[in-house]
């Protein structure tokens, strides 16, 4: 066995249990994605990293490496597609840019410009969403929340609470908190759990800390999201 | 003076004539007019038909995202509205305007001089030079910056590298020229480098020169005409605008000043947290924009003057040199009594122009915009009240916040809304002693949207295409039939459409 797949036609090793999403990452080959973490089981959710495995379609981030695999990645027609499916979470949540607090160090956002979606291409929903903010350092807006589980993942596996789950189906698919309340004020989450700097748009913030990084210094300002992925996750892979 | 005007006693067979949109103005406005048979102007009125409902929208969203998202209400002045914003969210986090670090309030300040500048070039050079180079009724060819950089092209360049220099500040002080982030509670994100500084510097000489040339050019343009230039648009009023408190002229913070038109102060260093003791808002059923008027004149009388004009009219001196001569000698024009003519309006902009590069110099020479205290807080109160000199006038901006910082009431009063009364009664004296009893033509129509034009209104706070905007005038019978219809297409072409 010589352990080595093909992404895009380059050779490229892995270890016995790595799923391709890993053995990409180690290669310095970026696949989108939005819902995978290094750092937490994989979830398979938002479709991102779709790959062509011998040509069927697989998620990268929870599809094993196996030998002899040709893995076509960066391709036109991949790329239409996540840009769909990225132009279908704007659309599904309320993801105005221009003001959000997120912006500039949002992964939705790099995603997007990754894929160079230039518009919404889909009818906006404009759902109506709350904002939870009884928390005193941590707020949730459920207008950007995109149902990766990130924060489930990282309150349960990491800070060893169960602050998040989803609940719901489709259209009425929502992010709650474990509190009879509902509230996230009464739940036992801190400022410094994992869970609350997780999300990757945002849905999930550290109150007060607002607009404090200076444009030209935010994480994708200078940098596309493929090189800052690659750059922070290939060590967390690594672990 | 022309109130009776503002509503016809009997409109039944009166023509009516509109001229929509109005251009080379911020937003979108019209202008409608009702005319009897022989011509003679029964009514005028200027309607602002767009509604924004940012007040409504804000509410349930956290107090710090609104300097940057009120900021999108304009693409010409967002910063006024960016700092407005920035000192009502100051005093939620406990900081008074006095308490803020020395480097936050001066780079503030550089940011709001970079705006003025670039605001007030837009309009006087780009908006309004071509009416005022080649006259009101001129052929609509030569209306546009275009036409201007062809008949002068050096005075139009300094007015496109004017503009572009102001924004320059915006963008070394916020990282974007437009739309940036600076003010934060209690401070600001970040303090110049030695670089943008230095790059900032290398102009600022040219821009000053450029500034006190554009005083000397209004000033020649506005005497070479003079019983015109103080009459067009000209009405007696009330003005409005924040001072020092040596009575100077302050553009960032200060107290409220009123005066009449005699020049008599009617409130004076007015702490503007308590501004809803003193100015009410009145609306009417014609025009999304409310009529504001000073509580202790009442509605008939109370309504006043905001911007360049009435901050030149009010103030005592101006603490930069050039401008100050420049105000001195707007003044003497005058022989020292308030100047109340509309078209005085770009004299007493270009003087600010000018205080704007002579500021925008001490500031860059002032160490304290590269420090690193930049952010103070205090204890959270659930108010505040933040009010600022924009280009166009006194910015009032008023929050109200619940106990999870989640913002439950808003109030702003834009620098439009209060020259509405003004605009209109403006409309109405160009319409009675210009247009009345003319056959209407596009060029005669034209010194509707001049005397608009003057106050420089940002009808709704957001960009508007230069040049781009149609206009259709319609003049209809009393059986409601068309007689004749002009357009002006996006092209610039007019066509005579029917006539029948």
């Amino acid at each position: 066995m010589s352990n080595s797949i093909t992404i895009d036609g380059k050779p490229i090793p892995f270890s016995e249990g790595q799923t391709i999403m890993e053995a990409a990452t180690a290669a310095g080959v970026y696949i989108p994605h939005l819902c995978h973490h290094p750092e937490y089981t994989p979830h398979g959710s938002c479709k991102l990293c779709n790959v062509k495995v011998n040509g069927r379609i697989c998620s990268a981030c929870t599809y094993p490496a196996m030998d002899g695999q040709d893995i076509l990645n960066n391709t036109q027609e991949l790329t239409d597609d996540r840009q769909k499916i990225t132009q279908m979470l704007f659309v599904e949540g309320n993801h105005f840019c221009p003001s959000c607090e997120k912006t500039g160090n949002c992964q939705l956002q790099a995603v997007a410009y990754h894929l160079n979606m230039l518009d919404d291409h889909f009818p906006l929903f404009y759902p109506t969403r709350a904002v939870d903010a009884s928390h005193e350092a941590l707020m949730i807006d459920h207008n950007r929340c995109i149902f990766c589980t990130l924060c489930v993942r990282a309150s349960q596996q990491k800070d060893h609470k169960d602050v998040f789950a989803i609940s719901g189906r489709g259209l009425n698919k929502h992010l709650i908190v474990n509190a009879q309340s509902g509230l996230l004020k009464d739940t036992d989450i801190s400022m410094n759990d994992q869970a609350a700097h997780i999300c990757p748009t945002g849905a999930i913030l550290i109150k007060h800390t607002a607009y404090q990084v200076p444009i030209g210094e935010r994480l994708y300002d200078h940098k596309q999201i493929d090189q800052v992925s690659l750059a922070s996750e290939t060590l967390k892979h690594d672990k | 003076m022309y109130e009776h005007l503002e509503t016809a006693k009997n409109q039944e067979n009166l023509k009516r004539v509109v001229v929509d949109p109005v251009s080379r103005v911020e937003g979108h406005g019209k202008v409608t007019l009702l005319l009897d048979a022989d011509n003679k102007v029964q009514q005028a009125r200027l309607h602002i038909v767009e509604f924004r409902g940012f007040e409504r929208f804000i509410q349930g969203r956290p107090y710090w995202e609104l300097p940057v998202l009120v900021q999108r209400l304009c693409g010409i002045c967002p910063v006024s509205h960016h700092l407005a914003a920035a000192k009502a969210i100051d005093q939620l986090v406990g900081v008074d305007p006095e308490n803020l670090p020395v480097s936050a309030d001066k780079l503030r300040r550089l940011l709001h001089f970079g705006q003025v500048l670039q605001s007030h070039a837009l309009h006087f050079f780009h908006l309004s030079s071509p009416d005022l180079l080649f006259g009101f009724e001129s052929d609509i060819s030569k209306r546009s910056i275009i036409a201007v950089l062809a008949a002068y092209p050096d005075l139009g360049l300094q007015g496109v590298k004017l503009r572009k220099y102001g924004q320059e500040v915006i963008r070394m002080v916020s990282g974007k020229r437009i739309h940036g982030t600076s003010a934060i509670p209690g401070g600001v994100n970040k303090s110049l480098t030695k670089a943008e500084r230095d790059y900032l510097l290398e102009d600022i000489d040219q821009m000053i020169a450029w500034s006190s040339a554009s005083v000397t050019l209004i000033k020649k343009v506005h005497c070479s005409n003079l019983p015109y230039y103080d009459d067009f648009a000209t009405i007696r009023t009330n003005y409005l605008g924040l001072t020092k408190p040596d009575g100077g002229l302050e553009l960032y913070h200060g107290g409220l000043r009123a005066k009449n038109a005699e020049g008599e102060t009617i409130m004076d260093h007015v702490d503007y947290g308590q501004y809803n003791d003193y100015i009410h808002e009145e609306v009417r059923s014609w025009t999304y924009m409310k009529f504001p008027y000073l509580l202790s004149m009442g509605k008939e009388n109370g309504w006043y003057r905001v911007g360049p004009l009435a901050r030149i009219n009010n103030c005592d001196s101006i603490n930069t040199p050039l401008a100050e001569a420049a105000r001195v000698d707007f003044k003497a024009h005058s022989k020292e009594a308030m100047v109340h003519s509309t078209l005085a309006f770009h004299w007493a902009r270009l003087i600010e122009i000018l205080h704007c590069a002579e500021s925008i110099k001490l500031l860059l020479n002032d160490p304290d915009i590269m420090g690193h205290d930049l952010v103070t807080q205090g204890e959270k109160r659930f108010e505040g009240v933040g009010v600022i000199e924009a280009p166009r006038g006194t910015l009032f901006h008023h929050y109200q916040v619940d106990e999870n910082d989640i913002v439950t009431k808003a109030n702003l009063i834009v620098s439009t809304t209060s020259n509405n009364m003004a605009m209109n009664e403006s409309v109405r004296q160009v319409a009675a002693e210009y247009l009345s009893g003319r056959e209407l033509t596009e060029p005669l129509l034209n010194n509707l949207e001049v005397a608009i034009r003057a106050y420089d209104p940002c009808l709704s706070c957001a960009t508007h295409a230069m040049g781009k905007m149609p206009l259709q005038l319609e003049l209809i019978d009393v059986e409601g039939k068309l007689i004749d219809k002009l357009v002006k297409h996006s092209s610039g072409h007019i066509e005579r459409l029917a006539n029948d």
